[in-house]
């Protein structure tokens, strides 16, 4: 772990979008660092995980990956390269097989030599515990299949830092579990990653700091025992506590 | 029914089948050329061709192509553009079939998830490796049976060519009925010749249809 | 150019713009036939019954595979021969395109009901509405909206074709206008061009609003 930050999001806003708005948002993460944002739907954590890698252009703010600026239009074919990125909706490609789905980007974005990729992308599908599923077809897959499929398609571009918007929000929660047991084995061998999540116990589990979104503003950030158990601001204790059932008897 | 006239003239009409076929098949692939050419100018928004494609789709598509080939055939040599009849056929078969193949092209690429062509983005594809590895191929099995609609559309409409004295099937026909009166073989010919082109097309496109759908292709894939 | 002003000579205009109202008032009526028509067949389609199905779906793919220009002739020419009726082009013509807008409006009709999930069935079922209520309150109303904007733009593809009627004697906008250009041969020799572009653009004129109109539906409905 160097200290020097891998990802710097500077005074970031974001106006008018249909999943939220981002106000005022700063922070930095170190390499091998696993932050975790939450808050609210419609908070703007989306916004922000897609303003990181310019599939949304922000209106202000700066956003600097490994000290160079990536907000400004500059090649964001590079910065994609770099910055890997899972979805709620899995979206693999439905006309491809698993391992094609897996080969694409590193064999045509990265040009690596197709053998070489397909041995690594089988490796890496045995780890998921996917070995078998090589030449299925994505709609052959259950959910978290997909999910754990998804999981290392990003990974195979061996990217310097992982964006994770709410990948397990559309699973049956038998299956949440076998995905985001993938995600912390990432983050032990030290992938850095920012994530996105619903799930409050697997945040806590996870995560180096927690971010605490609302309204399009950090109120919070702080290690995920003291957030989890000791929120300072009131929306944040509000928040956390839409998680609790009160008894009906 | 008289046998022996059927069986005297249908060498006249398998020649004749051979023509509309061939002018057919010409102005099938050309109007796909065309078409591509045209959903690609609007899907990149390129400036001042984008909106001569829509100008053009939109002529093309509210108006006869009896009318097209008429303004063709008989209008354009007045004012010294001579082409010969089966030039206007494949030509009026063409900037009609161009407009009716971009829209079939278009609601293919439309139909393509947002969520596809960004994940293309995510691992880090160019645009054009995005549109020629994720986005087309989805789209182009979307796009196939409304291609094959076009393609017999197109194949119908080439029976309008008689009326610019092109040899094709209705014109054999007319000829036949003009000159021995044999109206019902000649009519008979007439439909039996359509069938024989037509059905294997339909039923071709109809097999191909299903295989993509079997295949899973198209569609969205979100949710389960 | 100067040609051109063959239109404006004597009654020509007026001629032309008649030949227009003989081309809308047969698709029209074809149109009205198509569709009213088009509602019992599509209705009939859904059914299950494999004889009644096997019927449409050969009328169907007869109307889709064979050219409307032989079925004009077919009826024009070959109903006269076999059975002796003389029937006039316009007659033949409203007969041939009500035979095939009946069966494609029909498709159309039969695709917007089967294209409805059987759960919107199921739930106004679970809200105890009666059969005829789930029809009325939601099921009619969104077949409506899959089906007018694609009934508008079969009723295009009808002004259009009607101008193959021509063929077969009648006079209509296209005839009124090969009439002008042949009458005009040597004062105005270059008059082709220009009367033809004009019918080009009379026709243009015709569909294109419909097919606006029936773009927007399409995009606000969908």
């Amino acid at each position: 772990m160097s200290d020097k930050p891998i990802l710097e999001v500077r005074h970031l806003s974001k106006n008018f979008d249909a999943n939220g708005v981002l106000k005022d948002v700063s922070f930095a993460m170190k390499e091998g660092e696993v932050i975790v944002v939450v808050g609210p739907s419609g908070c703007g954590k989306s916004t922000l995980l897609r303003c990181i890698n310019g599939l949304e252009r922000p209106d202000g703010g700066e956003i600097l990956l490994d000290g160079q600026r990536i907000d400004t239009g500059a090649d964001l074919v590079q910065v994609r390269r770099q910055v890997g990125m899972v979805f709620q909706s899995y979206d693999l490609f439905p006309h491809m097989d698993v391992l094609g789905n897996l080969t694409l980007g590193p064999v045509q974005a990265l040009k690596r030599p197709k053998p070489e990729v397909e041995a690594e992308a089988e490796q890496a599908l045995a780890r998921v515990g996917l070995a078998e599923k090589a030449k299925s077809l994505p709609r052959q897959l259950s959910g978290g299949q997909k999910q754990r499929v998804a999981l290392v398609r990003a990974m195979l571009m061996h990217p310097r830092l992982l964006l994770l918007d709410e990948i397990t929000a559309a699973l049956d929660p038998e299956m949440v579990r076998e995905v985001l047991n993938v995600v912390l084995d990432l983050a032990r061998e030290g992938m850095t990653m920012l994530i996105v999540t619903h799930e409050m116990r697997f945040a806590e589990a996870v995560a180096d700091r927690v971010l605490f979104l609302e309204g399009g503003l950090v109120l919070e950030e702080a290690p995920p025992k003291q957030f989890f158990h000791h929120p300072q601001t009131e929306r944040a204790q509000q928040f956390l506590n839409t998680f609790e059932f009160d008894a009906v008897r | 029914m008289d046998m022996d006239f059927i069986q005297r003239f249908t060498p006249m009409y398998v020649k004749a089948a051979g023509l509309t076929l061939r002018i057919g098949a010409i102005g099938i692939l050309l109007s796909l050329a065309v078409g591509a050419l045209c959903c690609l100018a609007r899907w990149y928004r390129v400036p001042v061709l984008k909106q001569i494609a829509s100008a053009y789709i939109e002529l093309a598509r509210n108006t006869p192509l009896l009318v097209q080939l008429f303004f063709l055939y008989f209008g354009l040599p007045k004012v010294g553009v001579k082409l010969s009849a089966e030039a206007c056929a494949i030509t009026g078969l063409t900037f009609l079939g161009g407009a009716y193949m971009a829209e079939a092209l278009r609601s293919g690429l439309e139909a393509v998830d947002r969520a596809q062509t960004e994940s293309g983005m995510c691992i880090g594809l160019t645009p054009l490796q995005n549109m020629r590895f994720v986005i087309l191929p989805q789209a182009l099995a979307t796009a196939v049976p409304a291609i094959g609609a076009n393609a017999i559309f197109l194949i119908k409409e080439t029976s309008v060519f008689s009326a610019v004295a092109l040899a094709d099937l209705m014109y054999v026909a007319k000829d036949l009925i003009g000159m021995y009166y044999k109206t019902d073989e000649a009519l008979l010919m007439l439909t039996v010749a359509y069938l024989t082109l037509l059905l294997p097309v339909s039923i071709a496109f109809s097999l191909w249809e299903r295989r993509l759908r079997y295949a899973g292709f198209g569609g969205s894939v979100q949710g389960q | 150019m100067q040609d051109l002003a063959v239109l404006f000579k004597g009654n020509n205009l007026a001629r032309l713009l008649g030949g227009l109202g003989v081309t809308l008032k047969l698709s029209l009526l074809s149109v009205a036939l198509s569709v009213a028509l088009g509602l019992i067949v599509g209705a009939l389609m859904t059914l299950k019954n494999p004889v009644v199905r096997a019927f449409f779906r050969l009328w169907l793919e007869t109307v889709r595979i064979v050219p409307q220009l032989v079925l004009l002739f077919l009826v024009y020419f070959g109903l006269a021969k076999a059975f002796n009726i003389q029937i006039s082009g316009e007659t033949a013509a409203v007969a041939v395109f009500t035979f095939w807008g009946a069966g494609e409006m029909g498709d159309l009709v039969r695709g917007a009901i089967t294209s409805i999930p059987v759960h919107q069935r199921e739930s106004s079922a679970a809200l105890g509405l009666t059969r005829g209520q789930c029809w009325r309150f939601v099921l009619l109303p969104q077949a409506a909206r899959r089906l007018v904007p694609q009934a508008i733009n079969l009723a295009t593809r009808m002004i259009k074709t009607t101008s193959l009627v021509m063929l077969i004697g009648v006079v209509e906008v296209l005839k009124v206008g090969s009439q002008i250009i042949d009458a005009a041969r040597y004062d105005a020799p270059q008059a082709a061009v220009w009367i033809y572009a004009v019918v080009f653009f009379l026709y243009f004129l015709a569909c294109w609003p419909i097919s606006l109109v029936a773009g927007r539906l399409e995009k606000r409905w969908a």
